[in-house]
């Protein structure tokens, strides 16, 4: 088997008493969907935090293809290869959708300090950025504001600013949240798109979408893994049932 | 629709036509006054680059004013002291040639912004503005008790520096320099605001997480257009102690800072022109409120208060609507 | 120098750095509970200073003087409060920055026009005229020793007002939380007007305080601010405790600084050169703290991380 994109081991994070991320490995692979799945206060975005280099471990490692990124920042992480997504989508609220999209280019591209080279009328940025709105359907918004878009394009925006990234994966933290049910079903078509360019690693509430879309799903209750595999085996799991979509039932 | 364009070369259009014709009829003082709008408005234009684009909300620009200040009176005034700038570890003469003095005084602004910057931007928000403000004061009072150069008193130069294929004794061609001088700072801001850099400090003053994410440090971004802005500001100082001919610590002073801030306010943060329109107002105020009343300052600060309460976005900002990002 | 120098420059800082406290807890409580920046705090400080001056020359009594600047400098902040800064609580930083700039404008030059340019003297009160001696047989100005005494008390009548009674309970929850404290019907803009008067009165209070030690000047607000905001920095935002730990290192720092630098650089230098190096050195020591903290602990020492 070749060696997995991203390679989380053994990471733990305290704040105090507080375990927020207690031993947790996991893998994900080329050409996959891997969901990490959990109720609220799992750790889910303390993990993601460690991942993306926002946060630093007490003790563990992250490796992107092979490579050991634990020391990097976040910055150095995503021109590393890593793209990650917001749960309260983020975007520059007053530059337009094109300019947002720009952004993601120019900093992929490595050469932000440019200082008197015109940007904005660079044909070949704008193109490179066209490129990646059209393919998230925001070509008819390129001009608008992103501060003035829909909550839907928002999210869209998001995906089109880490495709720009050319990642070796992505992690998309709840790319589904407030999203209603028409909006589900085109995010779903748009993560495809997404896999075919680098695997995922899919932070998600979405009980629906996760069971539809991914291949593995890792389960963390309480900053810890309690289960991980196979769809059908994770559903079938009892202590999974009994620690996650139990409560969710009850809830 | 586009107003901001056409206001913006009227305003070019008056600070050209009010020395001019101050000329034509005699008024040189007039001349004077435009002068020191073109200065003071290439101090804001550096303070700009910092605060509307950069989100840096500096109270101490006017350590770097002050350096410009400074950095003149330091190499010129061993020339009229007939003595050299120094001696160990090699001879150095002073000089009294202005692009040397602006070299050197953009240079020392830079390294001052640069050290402080660095500081200033281990923490953020009210820290920032409280921390620039603090080592701007550092410099005033070392200015204050650093007895070399005048200390309190300040030092006079006597005569002003001279520019190559210029009588720069002479108020309009004085002016023609620095007039030259601000329209070359603002063509770079122009520049700098579209060009990549540009873009990625304005995502990073916006949303410095996510363009964390896309490979981009928003700290180094914002350290080198605090750099940049320092710079700018130190050679109008450089300017205006040249129009003065004169360098005090009052150039360091943290009212200065306060005023600086102002301009940009006043004509509209992260307008090209915002500083320009800021400065002449704030001139023509001081000009005309000052002969009518020694406390006009009392009305300078209702009428900036009225600005923040009810006017938010200045002059152009008032004049031209809403500011739409650049296409 | 001597030992007995040394204390007494000693007891100097210490009574530099309780009056400093004064300001800087007005400063930090506002941004605390109301997230506020407020540079005209010095303007404050200068109008206590002026009430005292001019209450005191008016019925000859210091004491009316010092009532009167905590009345004018709390009324004064309600006021401010009330027709300005509550419309600032929802803008950003940089409003709040030039709002403040120009209520220092405002109030400078609107004393200036109603006292003139010239200083106002304050007599220290009979009472606390003249030297005490200390143990160990050190002559220390009574009045300064009072302004310990009297800074001391102040700070922790401020410790027990926020840590024992319901005022200050409601003070803590605007800092932790500011839609808990709406949630338990508190009325905030009540309670952000009070805060903010109690701020001011502190800082007036300083002012007329020092005031008796130094001229009343216009412009005397704002060095004081700005070393409030050193203290700040030093001490972490939004923390009493942070402070007055600050302003105490701060006013020891400078204190000490500006007696013993030029004897040190004296043992090196020739005594002239010593003494202007000495001075500018002394006069930056406080600032160089400062840079010290925020390369240690940028949230400063008693800093929220």
């Amino acid at each position: 088997m070749t060696e997995p994109v991203l390679d989380v081991q053994d990471l733990h994070l305290a704040f105090g008493a507080l375990k927020a991320t207690d031993g947790v490995s996991l893998t994900l692979r080329r050409g996959e969907i891997h969901a990490l799945i959990g109720p609220n206060g799992a750790g889910k975005s303390t993990l993601i935090g460690l991942i993306a280099g926002t946060l630093r471990p007490d003790a563990g490692q992250v490796r992107l293809n092979g490579r050991d990124v634990t020391g990097l920042d976040a910055a150095a992480r995503a021109r590393a290869g890593l793209a990650r997504t917001f749960q309260v989508t983020t975007l520059a609220p007053e530059l337009t959708v094109l300019q947002n999209a720009m952004l993601a280019v120019a900093g992929a591209s490595g050469a932000p300090y440019r200082f008197l080279r015109p940007a904005l009328s660079d044909p070949a940025l704008v193109e490179r950025a066209s490129g990646y709105v059209a393919r998230v359907g925001l070509a008819g918004r390129r001009a608008v504001r992103a501060g003035d878009l829909a909550h839907g394009e928002r999210r869209r925006l998001d995906l089109a600013m880490a495709l720009a990234l050319a990642p070796r994966a992505f992690v998309l933290d709840e790319p589904m949240a407030g999203m209603g049910p028409d909006g589900a079903r085109e995010m779903t078509v748009l993560l495809d798109l997404l896999k075919r360019e680098a695997p995922i690693l899919l932070v998600e509430h979405d009980m629906d979408a996760v069971f539809r879309l991914a291949d593995r799903i890792s389960v963390l209750v309480s900053g810890r893994i309690i289960a991980s595999g196979p769809v059908e085996a994770v559903r079938a799991d009892k202590e999974v049932q009994r620690a996650y979509l139990g409560e969710e039932r009850l809830a | 629709m586009r107003r901001e364009p056409l206001l913006n070369a009227l305003i070019l259009l008056a600070l050209l036509a009010v020395p001019l014709a101050a000329q034509a009829l005699d008024e040189p003082f007039l001349v004077t006054l435009a002068t020191k709008a073109a200065i003071l408005a290439l101090a804001g234009v550096g303070l700009n680059l910092a605060l509307g684009l950069g989100g840096m909300v500096s109270l101490g620009h006017a350590a770097f004013f002050g350096i410009g200040g400074y950095a003149m009176a330091v190499l010129a005034a061993p020339v009229q002291a007939y003595e050299p700038l120094m001696t160990w570890p090699m001879d150095l003469p002073g000089t009294k040639s202005m692009p040397a003095i602006w070299l050197a005084a953009m240079a020392a602004g830079a390294l001052a912004a640069l050290v402080i910057g660095a500081l200033s931007l281990r923490t953020g928000g009210v820290y920032f503005i409280m921390i620039t403000l603090a080592f701007a004061q550092m410099l005033y009072y070392f200015a204050v008790s650093w007895p070399a150069y005048g200390g309190e008193d300040g030092i006079s130069i006597y005569v002003r520096n001279g520019f190559p294929g210029l009588d720069t004794l002479d108020p309009l061609q004085f002016f023609g320099l620095c007039l030259g001088v601000l329209l070359l700072a603002l063509g770079a801001m122009h520049l700098i605001a579209r060009s990549r850099f540009g873009l990625a400090l304005d995502g990073a003053r916006q949303n410095p997480e996510r363009v964390a994410a896309l490979g981009l440090r928003p700290a180094r971004l914002k350290l080198i257009a605090f750099v940049v802005s320092g710079a700018v500001t130190a050679l109008a100082g450089a300017l205006f102690a040249d129009l003065n001919r004169f360098v005090s610590p009052s150039m360091l002073h943290w009212q200065t800072s306060g005023e600086i801030m102002v301009f940009v306010i006043l004509g509209g943060a992260g307008r090209l022109f915002g500083p320009v329109a800021g400065a002449a107002i704030f001139v023509l105020l001081e000009h005309l409120l000052g002969g009518i009343s020694d406390y006009w300052k009392l009305f300078l600060g209702l009428a900036l208060l009225g600005i923040v309460l009810f006017a938010r976005g200045g002059l152009i900002g008032a004049l031209a609507g809403r500011a739409v990002a650049h296409d | 120098m001597s030992a007995m120098l040394l204390i007494e420059q000693a007891l100097n800082g210490l009574q530099y750095g309780i009056m400093l406290f004064l300001m800087a807890a007005g400063l930090t409580l506002v941004f605390g509970v109301m997230g506020l920046i407020n540079l005209a705090h010095g303007s404050l400080y200068m109008l206590g200073a002026f009430a005292c001056a001019a209450v005191a020359a008016a019925t000859g009594s210091f004491w009316l003087g010092l009532v009167a600047s905590l009345a004018a400098a709390a009324a004064a902040g309600a006021l401010i409060e009330l027709s300005v800064i509550r419309r600032l609580y929802a803008r950003d930083h940089l409003d709040q920055v030039l709002a403040t700039f120009a209520l220092i404008l405002i109030l400078s030059e609107g004393t200036r026009w109603l006292f003139g340019s010239f200083p106002l003297y304050l007599d220290i009160p009979a009472a606390l005229s003249g030297p005490v001696r200390l143990p160990g047989g050190i002559d220390y100005p009574l009045y300064r020793l009072a302004l310990i005494g009297f800074g001391l008390a102040v700070a922790a009548g401020l410790f027990l007002l926020i840590g024992r009674t319901r005022l200050g309970i409601r003070i803590r929850a605007g800092e932790a939380d500011r839609e808990m404290i709406a949630a338990l019907g508190v009325d905030i803009s009540r309670l952000y007007t009070l805060v903010f008067a109690l701020g001011a009165a502190l800082a007036g209070l300083a002012g007329a305080l020092v005031g008796a030690l130094q001229s009343v000047q216009v412009g005397m607000g704002e060095p004081v601010l700005i070393l409030a905001f050193v203290v700040i920095v030093i001490g972490g935002i939004g923390s009493i405790r942070g402070a007055l730990f600050g302003a105490l290192l701060v006013g020891m720092t400078d204190t000490l600084g500006r007696a013993l630098l030029p004897v040190a650089f004296a043992t090196v230098l020739p005594p002239a050169e010593a003494g202007s190096v000495g001075a500018a050195l002394a006069s930056m020591l406080i600032y160089i703290l400062m840079a010290g903290v925020l390369v240690i602990r940028p949230g400063g020492l008693f800093g929220r991380a």
